[in-house]
């Protein structure tokens, strides 16, 4: 099982004292346009060895009859990679879209999906895709697990803000 | 029945505007609204014209008597909604399986020439209809005619079963799979005639848009000894692929040669 918390509870949760931990934050900006609607993300892990680990998918989970997933292929690089292969809503990957602001994942290396990632070089992937919108698509490196405590950051310039990379061994 | 030599003229070239590749310049095409989709059930609606450029509909409407939809698991799909209006034909096919479709319009014919009363004459029909050319005819020469064009969509995971080839005529067989096309990427598919390599062989590729631009922006491959062509998207879009063969060798001894053609088009998306 994966876990995703907000930021104000992710420092309430005990770690193992072995286990790298990989925090993941990510700026939805605010956006000044006549429509808005809120953009799908996915957050993926890509590595050197070609494997993919998902991480996150925000999309409109609650909509009737899964209509939501109608738009899933907007997320073209997600969907090539891992959406077209996965049957949405999917347990503990799947969530509702979110307002702008900062959004905090925290994923814990003793636990899914993280659990059995080898060691190696990675490529943190967010993509977002707004209705009416356009898309970005953000990568930052790390190498995992992280020997000693790491950051990494990209920044969007329009459909995401900044993307922040934490690693703790 | 008696026809001006004018309505003669105006039916003749309608003929010819309905066949792909003919000598004239016209282009033949289907035009997928989407070709990567998700969501349960998904509809596409698809356009099909004969155009000068690429793809505007500015010419003359596709006959849709020889269009086929076959779904991911190999069998026929209806498509539905069909219409023909002035410049374009047009249809939509609902995606109700996960997998790959294929969207094809396909025909098989007879064409005829020949002399009566010193008048040349065209005849377009099949094997049964070869009484309609009159016994006093000289100079007959009749070609078999085998045209495909074809596009494809796909929900969810693409798949194979709906992509392969009849063994007739000049068909397209994927190395890379049709709906998995990424500008800057190569991608790579083989041309067979008759169900073997169709070996170097012209492929012409253009992309779509031209109307906005200068150039043609043509670019002309030639398939291997194994058939296969191989092509690195410069930019998205949708592409028009054709290619043509003719030869002496038609299914029916009726014909003395050949022409056989094939047009796909592929959607290549942004990464």
């Amino acid at each position: 099982m994966r876990i995703v918390l907000p930021a104000a509870l992710a420092g309430l949760i005990a770690t193992p004292a072995l286990a790298a931990d990989l925090t993941v934050s990510i700026q939805i900006p605010e956006m000044s346009v006549a429509e808005y609607h809120k953009p799908y993300v996915a957050v993926w892990i890509e590595g050197a060895d070609k494997s993919i680990t998902n991480l996150a998918v925000w999309y409109d989970v609650k909509a009737k009859d899964n209509k939501g997933n109608e738009w899933l292929k907007d997320l073209r690089q997600w969907w090539r990679k891992i959406g077209r292969e996965t049957t949405m809503p999917a347990d503990g990957l799947s969530s509702a879209t979110r307002a702008p602001g900062e959004h905090t994942l925290d994923f814990s290396g003793s636990n899914e999906p993280l659990k059995n990632l080898k060691p190696g070089q990675y490529t943190l992937v967010v993509e977002a895709a707004r209705e009416v919108g356009g898309r970005e698509l953000l990568k930052v490196p790390f190498t995992w697990p992280a020997a000693s405590a790491a950051s990494g950051s990209a920044q969007g310039t329009t459909e995401l803000g900044a993307v922040k990379l934490e690693l703790k061994p | 029945m008696r026809m001006s030599r004018k309505a003669a003229a105006a039916i003749a070239l309608a003929i010819a505007a309905a066949f792909p590749l003919s000598a004239h310049a016209h282009r033949a095409w289907l035009l997928p609204s989407a070709t990567v989709l998700s969501g349960s059930e998904p509809w596409i609606t698809v356009d099909a014209a004969i155009s000068n450029d690429l793809f505007y509909f500015e010419h003359h409407p596709m006959q849709l008597d020889s269009l086929k939809v076959f779904g991911p698991d190999g069998a026929e799909v209806q498509a539905q909604n069909q219409a023909t209006g002035k410049f374009r034909s047009v249809f939509d096919v609902q995606l109700a399986k996960p997998g790959t479709y294929r969207i094809s319009v396909a025909s098989d014919g007879l064409m005829g020439r020949y002399k009566l009363n010193g008048e040349t004459k065209r005849w377009r029909g099949s094997v049964e209809k070869l009484a309609e050319i009159p016994a006093e005819a000289t100079d007959l020469e009749i070609t078999e005619t085998q045209r495909r064009l074809e596009t494809f969509a796909t929900s969810g995971a693409p798949n194979e079963a709906a992509l392969k080839p009849t063994g007739k005529g000049l068909e397209l067989v994927p190395v890379t799979h049709p709906n998995d096309l990424f500008v800057g990427e190569e991608a790579s598919f083989k041309l067979v005639m008759d169900g073997k390599p169709a070996a170097d062989l012209e492929v012409t590729v253009i992309p779509g848009g031209i109307r906005y631009r200068t150039e043609l922006k043509e670019v002309t491959l030639k398939t291997d000894a194994e058939g296969t062509f191989k092509v690195t998207w410069p930019e998205p879009g949708y592409y028009w692929i054709s290619a043509s063969v003719r030869d002496a060798k038609p299914s029916t001894e009726k014909a003395k040669s050949r022409s056989a053609s094939y047009v796909a088009t592929l959607e290549v998306l942004a990464q």
